[in-house]
């Protein structure tokens, strides 16, 4: 298969700690962003482009490159929550293509966990959509539960068939080391968790954890001097989705516009994927991006994900083998980096052994950032290695 | 008692609606080009793009989208969408019922309610 872009992810690192009580916020990106040159086999003297998200309005960008001491030709902020990674990463090949940069390091970092950082920010009522949800109680969480009891109410999902999205991160994160819960669950253990916001109960929702993740992605000549197995990006796409002036419909995400992109771009289909990482912040989110991604018909999902329908070597897709952000890690509170990462190991065949797929060539990557209820992006990126 | 005028909530585009609906009255937004109503107000149309839009009064008659319930608030919040009978679905609260007993479809209408920052807010009863 031949490769559309011009650049590939030669390196990637996934902070192993889960709780940085002894860390500073700077300390966590200079350590992934130190970790995935390492693993590239890049020195910071070599990074051209650096990209990051995070509080545009504190000039986040700036801070942080001064604090790693680059000196970037290109730089980008886009923040669109928990895909702004997958989008940094389609940027980064953009402006390499451009010949605009030759390295481009995209740093996640963050202590949402030990700093008690909420998922919500605080309300920032200039922007126009905040005083006609705040004063209401929208919450990260409710904008989601309300997806999920409307697909419920279209199509008849069930709690058990979300339950399975955990039960089946569950059985990868137990191969995980660094995951933070790693015991295997139930589908009744999800279901008798504390309801949080019905129908979503606590286990249904991802982790809060600290650490962070990097990437980098470089130009083919700088790939061709490089040692590390190469990802290439075949296509990548990016959506976004919010109420339409009051035309809201729950039951679907951006994912359907960002994925089509993505598809045609690589000239693939979801038949041609057996690998894909899907970001996990709730269970609804990965049931409405399976059906959205085109794994399964609209309102289709559940069925599609229950009985082990996600997990590795049992059903017909693999998903988030690391355990995912309801298993594994959420660092930042934002899922799109370590879902990169994760789909990297398996191309490069770098997976734990029990959730290794075997001769994968293709792997695709999701995800959605903001409130899937109210306003968000949806960013696909399909893999491939080279 | 007009105070909350001077809440960040409160902007040249929407003051209308905040003054309204302290009055008990839902101001939604109409459009003359392409006869569509929409929520939150705008001063352009986000349906066709038109530069002019004007206020229009809704019924206050609805039904729920959907909703969920916040187990951890005391007392439990009701967070919802409701669909006005005019067209537009509205992030909003449903107030006064047990919620055990809130069914997506379930008509609702208009019962307006302050909000924690002193804000009078359009929330539905059943
Ligand atoms: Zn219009």
């Amino acid at each position: 298969m031949a490769a559309h872009r011009r650049a590939f992810i030669a390196g990637v690192f996934e902070h192993p700690t889960r709780k940085a009580v002894n860390k500073s916020l700077g300390q966590l990106h200079r350590e992934v962003a130190a970790g995935a040159l390492a693993d590239a086999g890049l020195t910071r003297a070599d990074v051209d482009g650096y990209f990051v998200a995070g509080d545009n309005t504190n000039l986040y960008p700036l801070s942080f490159i001064d604090y790693l001491g680059l000196r970037p030709k290109v730089i980008g902020a886009t923040d669109t929550g928990g895909s702004a990674y997958v989008t940094h990463v389609g940027q980064a090949i953009e402006a390499i293509e451009a010949g605009k940069c030759e390295v481009a390091l995209i740093t996640l970092a963050g202590k949402p966990r030990t700093g008690g950082a909420a998922a919500d920010p605080v309300p920032d009522w200039p922007l126009p959509d905040v005083p006609f949800e705040q004063p209401f109680g929208r919450a990260v969480i409710n904008t989601y539960a309300m997806c999920a009891a409307r697909h419920a109410y279209e199509y008849g999902t069930t709690s058990e068939q979300l339950a399975w999205v955990k039960v089946a991160f569950s059985h990868h994160a137990q191969h995980n080391p660094n995951a933070m819960l790693r015991n295997v669950v139930t589908v009744d253990e999800v279901l008798e968790s504390p309801m949080i916001a019905d129908p979503l109960h606590r286990l249904d929702c991802c982790v809060v954890s600290d650490g962070g993740g990097a990437i980098v992605v470089v130009s083919e000549a700088v790939a061709k001097a490089l040692a590390r197995p190469l990802v290439a990006v075949r296509g990548y796409g990016d959506a976004v989705k919010h109420q339409a002036g009051g035309k809201v419909d729950l039951t679907y995400t951006a994912t359907r516009w960002s994925a089509a992109v993505a598809y045609e771009e690589a000239g693939v289909t979801a038949a041609d994927i057996r690998y894909a990482s899907v970001y996990d912040s709730f269970t609804i989110t990965v049931l409405e991006q399976i059906e959205d991604l085109g794994f399964a018909e609209k309102g289709k999902g559940g069925a599609f994900v229950a009985d082990g329908g996600l997990i590795s070597g049992v059903g017909r897709l693999a998903v988030n083998t690391d355990g995912g952000g309801l298993c594994n890690n959420h660092p930042a509170n934002r899922g799109g980096m370590t879902k990169i990462i994760e789909a990297v190991r398996q191309l490069r065949g770098e997976a734990h052994p029990a959730v290794q797929v075997p001769g994968l060539e293709l792997a695709l990557v999701n995800a959605t950032g903001g409130w899937l209820g109210t306003r968000h992006a949806a960013a696909t990126m399909i893999l491939e290695t080279k | 008692m007009s105070d909350y005028l001077s809440h960040p909530a409160v902007n040249p585009e929407t003051l209308e609606f905040w003054k309204a609906i302290g009055q008990g009255k839902l101001l939604i937004k109409g459009c003359r080009a392409c006869n569509e109503a929409h929520f939150y107000p705008r001063a352009h149309c986000p349906h066709c793009d038109a530069d002019e839009t004007h206020w229009v009064e809704a019924s206050g008659r609805g039904s729920i989208y959907s909703f969920t319930v916040m187990r951890r608030e005391n007392p439990q919040r009701v967070v919802a969408y409701v669909a006005l009978e005019e067209g537009p679905t509205i992030f909003t609260n449903i107030v006064g019922a047990d919620p055990a007993d809130v069914r997506i479809g379930a008509p609702v209408h208009l019962q307006v309610s302050q909000s924690q920052e002193g804000l009078p807010v359009p929330t539905f009863a059943m």
